[in-house]
């Protein structure tokens, strides 16, 4: 059991490796050995779900080996509420990606394979790691796998999206890299410290660090996770990438990758640093309102139906950073749920816009119309989850923005203007998704060649149902999930009262 | 004095042996007329046997051998190490290149010039006099001058020649007049001697800030550091591959060698700084690693700026490996061991990358004929396995992990951190950003493009499998495993008349 997140990150790694010593010929074969292995590390995954300790707010499953003595640096992993929600919804939505590409995908199966799951593996590395330098290394390293699937298997304007991805994301990792390396060096000048890069160390060092150099720091750090989250006005690269990349790249990135960076806020930038946090709340809540503004208002005025689910990412995670500087336990939890919501609406939403392109080779809005009446079952579907997507009360998204709006209502740091302003995210959104939905699926049909189209095959309807189950069973009860990320979630919240710094010299002088 | 001349005979083997080598190859040159592999196997046997004396010398401690003049310590052995690594590989690569056996050209004497070039790197890497250092720069530096332009019915070849001939010749003159200007002030010619007289005596730092200055002029060409840079791009472009590659990792190395060890020698000041701590001091008011900070960042950012704009492959890696003499030499900056170690790391690991890169363009050209961009379109389809090696080559050079490059940009960073250089250290990253755009152009021509003409895959050898194989695995081991690295790396700082 000790070492059961590390066969969990490393079981896709030993997928690929096996896949690689495949002929690529075998198509058949590669496409299932993958799939097998992804629903393989979904399955390990369920058995952590089950062995998990909701009431244990700390670490758990952690695994310990030194790796740099001299560096002080180990390979350090381990889950705690939040980890195993983002660890499920990526072994969760890995198969279901690979499903998805059974027929898009033609060329080249053999490396989208491998590429897939080396991809999971970084993924899971990302949400498992206790040691900011293992963490990094997942980190970039998950972006080699990343660039080649929207390079290779993406649509016309490929090249120039992968690199600018590629580009923007290095950019605010090295300044992350920067700050790790600034920070262990810090914990270094402590009484009896040495260099570290463990996080459950430096938890408790660096909320002391001066608050010019964490001010420096965080910014680093949140920087690198604004970019990949991404938050107004570093988000120029995401609607590129998501356009570009194929169905199962943009489910991936928008399901799993855009969460990264909240995680990364929520794990790194918040706990670390809770004075400069308590600082920028404003600013980053600010840019974060813009965002969902914004992102709602682009997306209400795209024609190409996978653009207007990549700007109303933009709108939709713009809430999830809401949430977490909102600091309270409302927000923070909203937001965990919410990343989880957003993982399965939108990746939804682009399986859905994924089949009528597989059908129809084109995405924009003004093709479509009347699909209602040749694919009812495609209708149902696509309504239910732009329902969930614009936060409809009974399916997941209403719970999580709820929460959130409630948070941001509660926040101490955060005035009231924020949670009103945001709230008309949720407004616009209703209006673009079911505005979009409408000249998609309703109405006369006006272009004859839509006539033909077949209604959702079997395995689509595979692909799609395991989600669907999920958008309803969070919108009836949430508390099944809700209660694996509490605890955490408290000590999260009790941890930047804790250690602000006025708290600690305070207590300090009352002692 | 008798006995010190017999002391430092003992001491001077490994070059002893390459000198025998480089004899040894000239004359077989001359009796053996057909044409053969023969000296290049020679050649790898002189290299093996100046190996296992090089490595007998890494037990024998620190010492100072002909009165001052070289210095055989820690740090010269491990730089003799990394030249000897390449001076090998480079002979390999040379047995397989089309650029150089094709037609009747006989290449004993192109393999006595390696020889003769191994041998100025290894006293360039020990050099604690300043005539020395000249000297040793010389040797090397007439030996590459011929190199560059041995396919001689190559035009830019011999343009290259020319070229490196006039720079080299101007930046020498202006070492030589760097040298006498410090003889002049101190009064010596060994570092050990100019570092007492910087202690003791009075000196005008005006003056030695200029005579430092031309000092660094003669570094600066040899490392290829801005603004001494200008002959690299047209010397690596025309000359031969092989030679390229060995200029861009070995030379460079024997260079920072030589720097590193005057700068810390001469200008290190034992009465102040915190040795204990690894970070050191230099004289009052003379700080010269400002000096080198600002070199630093000229040639990062002017080397990756111009890389962009390269579709020679040649010239593309020449400009980069301009850019990452400027991240090494960001180490030096900081005036501290930690500095020093790194830059120690990032030459083993620059070596196994940057030749893999120079081997694999190498083997594409044998086949296709041509360095540029556009041969490498859909290469990573045609042949999968060099397809890979240059990607993971390539993402080493740009410092993604898990590789080999983000381990050593990792312990220059760190040593930029720890000394708080943070501008210089945020530019350095940028820097590495910058990287990404034009190495993964190459991936992108490799992977993401499809060929226009020929889609025949390239043939190569088992050779050429193992050659690939023994630069890739380190690539990709020391950015997982680099623990016994750093700290042999940490333990080869000990230079000779320094603690």
């Amino acid at each position: 059991m000790t070492d059961i997140l590390t066969y969990l990150i490393f079981l896709p790694m030993a997928g690929s490796v096996l896949l690689f010593f495949l002929k690529k010929e075998r198509v058949a074969t590669l496409k299932v050995l993958g799939f097998v292995f992804s629903l393989l590390t979904f399955g390990l995954s369920f058995i952590i779900y089950f062995a998990f300790d909701p009431s244990n707010a700390g670490f758990q499953f952690a695994r310990r080996i030194l790796w740099v003595p001299s560096l002080n640096i180990s390979y350090y992993v381990g889950i705690d509420g939040i980890s195993l929600m983002l660890v499920l919804l990526t072994t969760f939505l890995t198969p279901l990606a690979l499903l998805s590409s059974w027929k898009s995908i033609e060329k080249r199966v053999k490396e989208y394979t491998i590429m897939m799951l080396l991809l999971e593996t970084g993924m899971l590395g990302v949400f498992c790691a206790l040691d900011m330098f293992l963490f990094y290394i997942f980190w970039e390293a998950m972006l080699i796998p990343m660039y080649f699937i929207i390079g290779m298997w993406g649509g016309e304007n490929r090249i120039y999206a992968a690199i600018k991805f590629f580009l923007y994301t290095m950019v605010g990792s090295l300044l992350m890299l920067v700050a790790i390396i600034w920070l262990g060096y810090y914990a270094s000048t402590q009484p009896n410290g040495r260099f570290t890069t463990d996080l459950l160390q430096l938890y408790s060092i660096a909320p002391a660090v001066p608050l010019t150099i964490q001010t420096w720091m965080f910014l680093a750090f949140t920087f690198s996770f604004a970019i990949k989250v991404p938050l107004f006005p570093f988000h120029t690269w995401l609607p590129d990438a998501h356009v570009e990349a194929p169905t199962a790249g943009s489910v991936i990135l928008a399901g799993v990758l855009l969460k990264m960076g909240t995680y990364g806020l929520l794990r790194f930038s918040v706990p670390l640093f809770p004075d400069a946090t308590i600082m920028f709340a404003p600013y980053i809540a600010l840019l974060a309102v813009i965002g969902i503004i914004y992102g709602a208002l682009v997306s209400m005025v795209q024609t190409d139906i996978k653009k207007l689910v990549a700007y109303s990412s933009v709108s939709h995670l713009g809430f999830v950073v809401l949430g977490i500087f909102a600091l309270t336990e409302e927000g923070i939890q909203g937001s965990i749920i919410q990343m989880i919501n957003h993982g399965l609406s939108t990746g939804a939403l682009f399986l859905i816009v994924g089949m009528i392109y597989e059908r129809r080779h084109t995405r924009m809005i003004s093709e479509f119309g009347g699909l209602a009446n040749v694919m009812p079952l495609f209708a149902t579907f696509f309504m239910i989850v732009s329902l969930s997507s614009l936060g409809l009360p009974g399916l997941n998204g209403f719970i999580g923005e709820f929460l959130i709006l409630v948070g941001a209502f509660k926040s101490t740091y955060l005035s009231q203007w924020f949670a009103i302003f945001s709230s008309t995210g949720v407004i616009l959104a209703a209006v673009y998704l079911l505005w979009m939905y409408q000249r998609v699926v309703f109405g006369k049909m006006t272009n004859p060649i839509n006539q033909n189209l077949s209604d959702l095959s079997k395995r689509e309807i595979a692909v799609l149902a395991p989600v669907l189950l999920f958008i309803v069973w969070i919108g009836v009860y949430p508390g099944t999930f809700l209660q694996k990320s509490h605890n955490t979630t408290k000590h999260i919240i009790s941890v930047v009262k804790q250690y602000t710094q006025s708290n600690l010299t305070h207590s300090d002088t009352t002692r | 004095m008798l006995e010190q001349i017999v002391h430092s005979v003992k001491l001077l083997q490994p070059e002893t042996a390459l000198a025998v080598t480089f004899c040894v190859l000239l004359v077989l040159d001359l009796v053996v007329r057909r044409k053969s592999n023969l000296a290049a196997w020679l050649a790898l046997l002189g290299l093996v046997v100046t190996a296992f004396f090089v490595l007998q010398q890494a037990s024998s401690g620190q010492n100072s051998i002909f009165f001052n003049m070289l210095a055989v310590d820690s740090f010269s052995v491990f730089f003799k190490f990394v030249i000897l690594a390449s001076s090998f590989l480079i002979i390999l690569f040379s047995l397989q290149s089309d650029e150089l056996n094709s037609g009747t050209r006989r290449l004993g004497e192109y393999y006595s010039l390696i020889i003769a070039l191994t041998l100025g790197m290894f006293l360039m890497t020990g050099a604690s006099n300043l005539l020395m250092m000249y000297l040793s720069i010389e040797l090397t530096s007439i030996s590459s001058y011929i190199l560059a332009g041995y396919t001689k019915e190559a035009e830019d070849s011999s343009e290259a020649s020319l070229k490196y001939v006039i720079y080299g010749a101007v930046s020498s003159g202006m070492m030589l007049y760097g040298i006498s200007m410090l003889y002049g002030l101190t009064g010596a010619v060994d570092i050990y001697g100019i570092n007492r007289a910087l202690t003791e005596g009075d000196i005008n730092l005006m003056a030695l800030m200029i005579a430092s200055i031309l000092m660094v002029a003669g570094f600066g060409y040899k490392i290829s550091a801005v603004p001494f840079h200008f002959w690299t791009p047209d010397v690596y472009e025309g000359a031969p591959i092989t030679i390229t590659a060995f200029l861009s990792v070995a030379s460079k190395a024997a260079g920072f060698a030589m720097m590193m060890r005057f700068f810390k020698v001469s200008f290190l000041d034992p009465t102040v700084g915190n040795l204990a701590m690894g970070a050191w001091a230099s004289f009052q008011g003379f700080e010269w690693n400002q000096l080198l900070a600002a070199i630093s960042v000229l040639t990062m950012t002017l080397g990756n700026l111009v890389a962009i704009w390269q579709n020679n492959l040649k010239r593309l890696l020449a400009y980069s490996s301009i850019a990452h003499a400027g991240y090494m030499l960001m180490g030096v900056v900081v005036l501290s061991n930690e500095g020093l170690a790194a830059v120690l790391i990032y030459f083993v690991v620059y070596l196994f990358m940057n030749l893999g890169a120079f081997y694999t363009v190498m083997i594409v050209a044998n086949k296709t004929g041509s360095e540029d961009i556009e041969a490498y379109k859909g290469l990573g389809y045609r042949t999968p396995l060099i397809g890979v090696a240059m990607t993971i080559f390539l993402l080493s050079l740009t410092g993604i992990p898990p590789t080999a490059g983000f381990v050593g940009k990792l312990y220059l960073f760190a040593a930029l951190i720890n000394g708080k250089w943070f501008w210089l250290v945020v530019i350095g990253a940028l820097n590495s950003v910058v990287s990404l755009y034009y190495y993964v152009r190459i991936l992108r021509n490799m992977f993401l493009k499809t060929p226009e003409r020929s889609a025949e895959p390239i043939q190569f050898s088992f050779a050429h499998v193992t050659i690939l194989l023994v630069l890739l695995i380190p690539t990709i081991l020391l950015g997982v495993y680099f623990g016994p690295l750093v700290e042999y790396a940490q333990a080869s700082l000990v230079m000779f008349g320094i603690q």
